[in-house]
């Protein structure tokens, strides 16, 4: 304990990030504490929307919640056992270090750093974020390739700006960039036409498109140029913690994958099919593995639905925010979702 | 001999003549303009700029906040028009966000029970009129808090559906960190300003170190340790609540503003006061709290308020440790539903701003009334 008290306090003292020499203390059992204390403690963040915000009816919603939420169905039956803890951006790793959040679902990018150093495993991908770019309807552009001679604008100092240089010098496109210092004078800049192109996260992309009077007078380029994983992570050291949230991720893509719907799951139920079997636990022993019920798999299909429909629930082209599938449709669509099998 | 006496005065006036109104040129309307706005010429031009001025602003505000605005309407598709001012129907539709965040619907009513009863307590308290203070003041300052707590957490032997603090949000938040911050730092800080001015080496200089350090850092850091570094430092398994993180973080750091303060207040009161106080033979106990404190406090009347006022509005700093007070309920409203469209930040906003002004200013006049009420003729 000592050891431990002096080796935070010199990291903080010269202002490292403590959480790593920290986090392997904190060792297996995340699962059995979760079914102590009855609930699935999820780090969210203060609002974006279609990844986690405030519903209607002032309950979080969204994508990333979403996979909170099919964690608690496969432990408790019960996808509202989750408690949300907001997290800003600074402050989200150190919650999860702490352990005052069991699993850190919060717009967080898939990087070698955060995955290697910062005492963290990254589950999955519930969706790949990249730099994109929007243009207006009547402009009549429909592919990036497209954008030559355009004007771009883009935030200072950013890997925006350094993306969008790679990118164009790369397919020999010659473009205007336009630089300015703030997001919000950027998209005023687009909205006043000082510029064809603008350019961000796709994901951001979408909602500040929200913002513009007419949004659908604009467009999302289908061209994504660089890489935002953005996915779920639990605390290292915690195989066990690990192996179900990895799973549970898995089999929301699975279940689009073999065509399991929160509508059909029961008739499901009775398929022939053996990959459908083990995945609903009709057969097989596989939710033991992970220290939960056989049944997970129709626990968390029955409360939320696959991957699939989440997606569309929540960021899909019917939404407000209106991305579509893309690179986040399954492998068998086009897409890279893939979920190796129950098996 | 009267006679000649009124003769001989009949060039002297027996009464005053009676005065001419003044030149229209410094009375009524023309005299105030002239002698405030007009008085010379670089006056005259900076009146009629800031005349200008406000014109435009009362304008512009007057326009988007009523000639423009959007009043009826479902989702946020209504308020995309051309040149669309506020949207209150989004204020309207997520106003039980901005006022409980993310309590139960259901149990609305029990946030709203403590809010009466505050308010009953704080006005039979602050109404100088109605006798018996020092029972208002034990229920308000010592039991109504406790009560509080229970009705709005719940859970336990109150029999009520359990609501744990990560649900509270919106005004309802701002206002338990302003009320806590406010009523538990008040206490400390005296003690730590008597502290302060203590003979005793031990006593005073705890209470420097602590007062210093805690004046030293900016609010923002304190939360940040509370909310990022604590955690780390205790064993693994103490989580201490969030909130009550930011509640203790943010009480500690207004005690040492409000300790600095009263000690003002003490060292204004004449060395007379506290040699009288001893020669009557009353202990430091007695001369504490029946000379030297109650004319302290009441000299630091503005400095108290005016720390209860910043300490309100500091609170929205909460929301960077994650906790969503009424600010930061604001800015995630707009990641609801249908609920986005070019002018619904600001409307938010402009919403939240009122807010705040409307309790910051009742503050304010509150003391203002408190000050004139205690005056007792001693200005020097």
């Amino acid at each position: 304990m000592q050891k431990k008290l002096l080796l935070a306090a010199l990291a903080a003292t010269f202002g490292m990030s403590a959480t790593a020499s920290y986090a392997a203390s904190h060792g297996a059992g995340t699962l059995q504490a979760v079914m102590d204390k009855g609930f699935v403690q999820c780090g969210v963040t203060g609002g974006v929307r279609g990844f986690s915000a405030p519903d209607e009816n002032n309950n979080w919603t969204g994508l990333e919640v979403d996979f909170c939420r099919a964690l608690a169905a496969a432990i408790f039956d019960d996808a509202d056992a989750v408690r949300y803890t907001p997290l800003t951006s600074t402050e989200r790793f150190a919650a999860l270090s702490s352990g005052e959040i069991d699993v850190l679902s919060r717009t967080t990018t898939w990087t070698m750093t955060r995955d290697t150093s910062l005492g963290i495993n990254f589950v999955g991908v519930m969706f790949y974020d990249g730099q994109g770019f929007m243009v207006r309807k009547s402009d009549g552009i429909t592919s990036a390739l497209e954008l030559g001679g355009a004007s771009v604008c883009i935030e200072a100092g950013t890997t925006t700006e350094l993306n969008a240089a790679d990118y164009f010098s790369s397919n020999n496109i010659d473009v205007n960039t336009v630089v300015f210092e703030e997001q919000d004078e950027v998209l005023k800049a687009y909205e006043d036409g000082r510029c064809d192109v603008y350019t961000t996260d796709s994901s951001a992309l979408a909602a500040e498109r929200l913002n513009l009077e007419d949004p659908d007078a604009h467009l999302i380029l289908p061209q994504i140029i660089s890489k935002e994983p953005l996915g779920p992570s639990v605390r290292q050291g915690d195989d066990g913690w690990f192996n179900l949230n990895r799973w549970v991720y898995f089999l929301l893509l699975n279940a689009e994958e073999l065509g399991v719907t929160q509508a059909n799951v029961d008739d499901m139920l009775a398929s022939d099919n053996p990959a459908i079997k083990r995945l609903l636990g009709v057969e097989g022993t596989y939710g033991e593995l992970i220290g939960v019920s056989n049944d997970w798999g129709y626990r968390i299909i029955k409360a939320l639905g696959n991957y699939g429909e989440m997606y569309e629930r929540h960021v899909g082209p019917n939404t407000e925010i209106g991305i579509e599938r893309g690179v986040n449709a399954l492998w068998t669509d086009g897409g890279i979702q893939y979920g190796p099998p129950v098996r | 001999m009267a006679d000649t006496t009124k003769n001989s005065a009949l060039y002297v006036r027996s009464e005053m003549a009676p005065d001419m109104p003044p030149p229209v040129r410094t009375q009524g309307v023309v005299g105030w303009l002239r002698a405030n706005m007009f008085s010379s010429v670089g006056n005259s031009i900076l009146s009629l700029l800031s005349i200008y001025v406000i014109y435009l602003a009362a304008t512009g505000i007057y326009n988007f906040t009523i000639v423009n605005a959007i009043w009826q309407g479902d989702g946020g598709a209504v308020c995309r028009v051309e040149n669309v001012g506020a949207c209150w129907p989004y204020v309207g539709n997520r106003l039980t966000f901005f006022i409980y965040g993310f309590y139960p619907d259901t149990e609305y009513w029990r946030p709203n029970l403590a809010f009466a009863i505050g308010g009953i307590l704080l006005f039979l308290l602050a109404t100088p009129q109605i006798p018996g203070k020092i029972i208002w003041g034990v229920l308000f300052l010592v039991v109504y808090p406790v009560i509080t707590f229970f009705l709005v957490h719940g859970g336990g032997f109150t029999g009520l559906e359990a609501v744990p603090t990560e649900k509270w949000g919106g005004l309802m938040l701002t206002l338990v960190v302003a009320v806590t911050g406010i009523v538990a730092s008040f206490p400390i800080g005296v003690v730590l300003a008597l502290g302060r001015r203590s003979k005793m080496p031990l006593v005073r200089s705890v209470c420097v170190v602590f007062i210093e350090l805690w004046r030293g850092v900016p609010l923002i850091t304190v939360l940040f340790m509370a909310s990022v570094m604590l955690p780390l430092f205790l064993p693994e398994g103490t989580n201490f609540d969030k909130l009550v993180r930011a509640l203790v973080g943010v009480t500690l750091f207004t005690a040492a503003y409000t300790a600095e303060v009263v000690r003002g207040g003490l060292q204004a009161i004449p060395k007379g006061q506290f040699e009288a106080a001893d020669a009557l033979g009353l202990n430091y106990f007695q001369a504490t709290m029946l000379i030297t404190l109650p004319q302290a406090l009441k000299i630091v009347i503005p400095g108290i308020v005016n720390n209860s006022i910043s300490l309100f509005k500091d609170t929205t700093l909460v929301s960077i440790v994650g906790l969503v007070d009424l600010l930061g309920a604001v800015r995630a409203g707009t990641a609801t539903g249908t609920w986005s469209a070019p002018t619904i930040p600001v409307t938010g906003y402009l919403f939240a701003a009122t807010i705040f002004w409307v309790f910051s200013f009742a503050m304010s006049r509150y003391s203002q009334y408190m000050e004139r009420r205690l005056d007792t003729g001693h200005k020097s």
